[in-house]
């Protein structure tokens, strides 16, 4: 048994973990020390946790949108906005918990947004979300006056920067969400659902899943988990910037979703792998970072994950895989 | 024309999928001026056989030869290059743009780097005669029936590569004449020299049409034979490998005292979509549905379904005025339905055979009292023995299996919901005769248990055989109901054909 769980985690994405983080550790032998100071664990390593839960978050909201053959651009968007509405509430003299509860609903209105035009006017996942990428720089800006907003409430930068028995509070975030979204869709039948409309969504129909239920509800998962990105990367500055919450952070959670194993055409997805998805782009930029390359080798490093990805996930390197022959073809047949 | 005289040969061909070997060792060979029957049940392997020889495919082990040199098919445009041409079962054009271009497809005639759009269309006139179609080319294809559609991939396929034409299951989709225009067609090219391979599931038809027949099953090659020499029965035990009683004759429903009403419609009707029809369904019956495609069978089995809601009428479940406007309206109710276009709106490709048959019971049970893994796994294995659905595994994804276990899956998937009523729309169309048997079967075993059924169905003997009623459409209407007697192929044809002159585009 514990083989088996031990196999089961050799996935190509666990794998490509360990390999990104053996090469940072080459180019950087200190890449794998983590020192105590302060009540909090401090290394490079903590480091790929903290940087990379913001795009882990968002990830975990995008895995189901694009396990239902959609996809949420906006949720850089709803970043900033989710920050400008906690930044200016608690300038405002609102208590912070209101402020994040505020800012909260507000993401959560905004992934509504996107599920009803998506689910009820039936617009393409792609344009219907491309409205609030757009408008949602804007509202983030008319919510914040066109300033930056700083603040020094404890609450805000706690979720940003604090820590939690020594790990960063970005992180644990990260973890806890992962886990209950985890257990919501598989211990429930929504994970069941959510591929069935994917994969088909005219039989899903006819098989009674009322499929608009289930749309709206992933794009507000999306929407919510934006916005508790947003209050992290708004906690992590001490302000919330309207132009520049969350640029382009919805690519790199597509990334992540797709690193994840989970195919733009929907279907069958994973939370967690998604999450590892995220971690391996963030393990990429940290290295790159700490090794002492210029930081622009980044971004063609990134593409060239990226297209190693694609090209895995060909239908021309699944051809050429050799195809697994076993010996016992006949199971249940008769 | 090198020594073997066959214009496409196939010499050992072995293809293994995961684990699963489709192809063991199967030698064909097609003469050039003959038709070729290709049979087997569903999952004997003649979709992989055929994908094989039009290079969708590549052979694990084994060769494909044309004229006799042994060739290597990357692709099927690839294979057109060597003359070989396929039309599939469903046509695999573009519905939206012109009859013209999509027989042009690809290689339209140009003038100064620009298509031709006069000639091609004048082209298109020339070639669209030659089969007996007058239809205007530049108009939408789309616009034309299945059987127009059909006979264009013919023209197309036949323009295109010109020496091996493949029909794969071309008749699903037709009626009576549709079909012996086909064969018209079919018996012009084979005169002219082509090599033709024919898949079907009608026997008929093979013995209409067919010089030769290969017969496949579970992958293996059990026989090629000239037909000349063969009867029915030696096909279908060469294709069963087992004796088989037909009785698929009229067994006349004996007059059983009728259970309690289960549903009304009254007046139920959608605007341009069905009118408005009267139909009382008991406990224990099935009612038949006969009517050409297009007479509005289907779109009366979307209404009772609620997969489109009636906008008048009422209906009445054991005798409480209801409304059923979704789907999920009707499956609460405990009603079933078997789309007619399995893969469209039935499976889920890429999800388990185990997931595809618990699907609508967890729907039925909601978001949150999700059934677990051994319990999908129990009620996947009754109901799939049950069934006698053929698969290495239920954990496979159900795309794998052939368009009869598919069927199964799907009736199996309302089975376990405990069903009231079902409503098979063309429950047999294009499955083997192993699965067909096995669904009739089953359609006999639920009436007898008390279900209500109502199954559409084109095959006339087929619907007389089991049904205890049969209402007829016609153009979008309920036209007649046949009970006791009058249940026989003769009266259903007349209901149908009634105030109606041949069937065409």
């Amino acid at each position: 048994m514990i083989r088996r769980s031990l196999l089961k985690l050799a996935n190509p994405q666990l794998l490509a973990l360990v390999g990104v983080l053996l090469i940072n550790w080459l180019l950087f032998p200190n890449f794998f020390r983590v020192t105590w100071q302060d009540g909090r664990f401090f290394g490079s390593l903590i480091d790929v946790l903290n940087r990379g839960a913001p795009v882990a978050i968002l990830a975990v909201g995008m895995v189901g949108v694009i396990a239902t053959k959609g996809v949420d651009l906006s949720v850089g968007a709803v970043m900033a906005v989710a920050g400008a509405v906690a930044a200016t509430m608690v300038v405002a003299g609102y208590p912070a918990p209101i402020a994040v509860v505020a800012a909260l609903v507000v993401g959560l209105l905004c992934g509504l947004w996107n599920g009803i035009l998506v689910a009820v006017l039936d617009i393409q996942p792609i344009i219907a979300t491309l409205v609030l990428m757009v408008a949602g720089r804007g509202i983030a800006q008319l919510i914040t006056e066109g300033f930056i907003v700083t603040f020094n409430d404890p609450l805000l930068i706690y979720i940003g920067t604090g820590s939690f028995l020594g790990f960063p509070m970005a992180a644990v975030i990260a973890l806890v969400l992962t886990i209950i979204v985890t257990l919501v869709v598989r211990r429930t039948a929504i994970g069941l659902f959510i591929e069935a409309v994917g994969v088909n969504r005219a039989a899903a129909s006819l098989a009674g899943i009322r499929s608009r239920m289930l749309l709206l509800l992933v794009y507000s998962l999306s929407g919510l988990c934006a916005a508790i990105a947003g209050i992290i990367v708004a906690g992590d500055i001490r302000g919330a910037d309207a132009n520049n919450a969350g640029l382009w952070l919805e690519l790199d959670a597509i990334l992540a979703v797709v690193i994840g194993g989970t195919s733009l055409l929907g279907g069958r997805f994973s939370v967690p792998l998604a999450v590892v998805g995220a971690l391996i782009i963030q393990a990429m930029n940290t290295g790159i970072l700490v090794s002492g390359f210029p930081p622009e080798f980044n971004l063609i490093v990134k593409a060239g994950l990226i297209f190693i990805v694609l090209v895995i996930q060909s239908p021309l390197a699944s051809r050429l895989a050799p195809p697994r022959l076993k010996p016992a073809a006949k199971v249940a047949a008769k | 024309m090198a020594e073997t005289g066959y214009a496409l040969e196939a010499r050992g061909i072995v293809k293994i999928f995961g684990n699963h070997v489709a192809l063991d060792k199967v030698d064909f060979g097609l003469k050039p001026g003959e038709v070729h029957a290709l049979l087997g049940e569903n999952g004997a392997g003649k979709s992989t056989l055929i994908k094989i020889l039009t290079g969708a495919y590549q052979p694990t082990l084994g060769e494909v030869l044309v004229d006799g040199f042994p060739v290597s098919l990357n692709n099927p445009q690839h294979a057109q290059t060597y003359g070989i041409g396929t039309v599939y079962q469903e046509v695999n054009l573009l519905p939206n743009r012109s009859v013209a271009e999509n027989l042009y497809l690809g290689h339209q005639p140009t003038r100064f780097g620009f298509v031709d759009r006069r000639k091609m269309e004048r082209d298109s006139r020339t070639v669209l005669a030659r089969y007996g179609l007058d239809i205007d080319p530049s108009s939408e294809l789309g616009a034309h029936s299945v059987a127009v559609q059909q006979i264009v991939a013919i023209a197309r396929a036949v323009e295109l590569s010109g020496k091996v034409l493949i029909l794969d299951e071309p008749t699903a989709s037709l009626d009576r004449n549709e079909v012996e225009r086909l064969f018209e067609i079919i018996a012009d090219l084979k005169k002219s020299g082509l090599a033709v391979v024919f898949i079907t599931h009608f026997l008929d038809q093979v013995f209409a049409i067919a010089d030769r027949v290969t017969i496949l099953r579970n992958g293996k090659l059990i026989d090629t034979k000239a037909l000349d020499n063969l009867t029915r029965t030696d096909v279908v035990r060469l294709m069963l490998g087992k004796d088989i009683a037909f009785s698929g004759a009229t067994k006349l429903e004996e007059n059983r005292p009728l259970g309690e009403v289960l549903l009304d419609f009254k007046n139920y009707g959608r605007k341009r979509s069905v009118q408005p029809f009267n139909l009382t369904i008991h406990k224990g019956e099935v009612v038949g549905v006969a009517g050409l495609l297009g007479s509005g069978r289907t779109e009366m089995a979307r209404i009772m379904f609620g997969a489109d809601a009636a906008d008048e009428g009422t209906v009445a479940v054991a005798g409480i005025q209801t409304s059923i406007a979704r789907p999920t309206d009707a499956i609460a109710h405990g009603f079933g339905f078997c789309p007619e276009d399995r893969k469209a709106e039935g499976i889920f490709g890429d999800l388990s055979v185990r997931e595809n048959i618990v699907i609508a019971l967890q729907g039925k049970l909601g978001w949150f009292s999700a059934l677990n893994r051994d319990e999908q796994l129990e009620i996947a294995g009754r109901f799939g023995e049950a069934m006698d659905i053929r698969a290495a595994s239920l954990d496979m994804p159900v795309k794998l299996l052939s368009g009869g276990n598919q069927q199964k899956v799907i009736l199996s998937r309302w089975l376990a919901t405990d069903p009231a009523f079902l409503i098979l729309d063309e429950p047999t169309r294009g499955i083997d005769v192993g699965a067909h048997a096995e669904i009739v079967r089953t359609i006999n075993r639920l009436r007898d248990e008390g279900l209500a059924l109502v199954v559409i169905s084109s095959e006339l003997d087929e619907v007389v055989a089991y049904s205890s009623r049969i209402v007829v459409m016609r153009d979008r209407e309920l036209v007649a109901e046949l009970n006791g007697e009058n249940i026989n192929p003769g009266v259903i044809v007349q209901a149908i054909a009634n105030h109606k002159d041949g069937v065409s585009a």
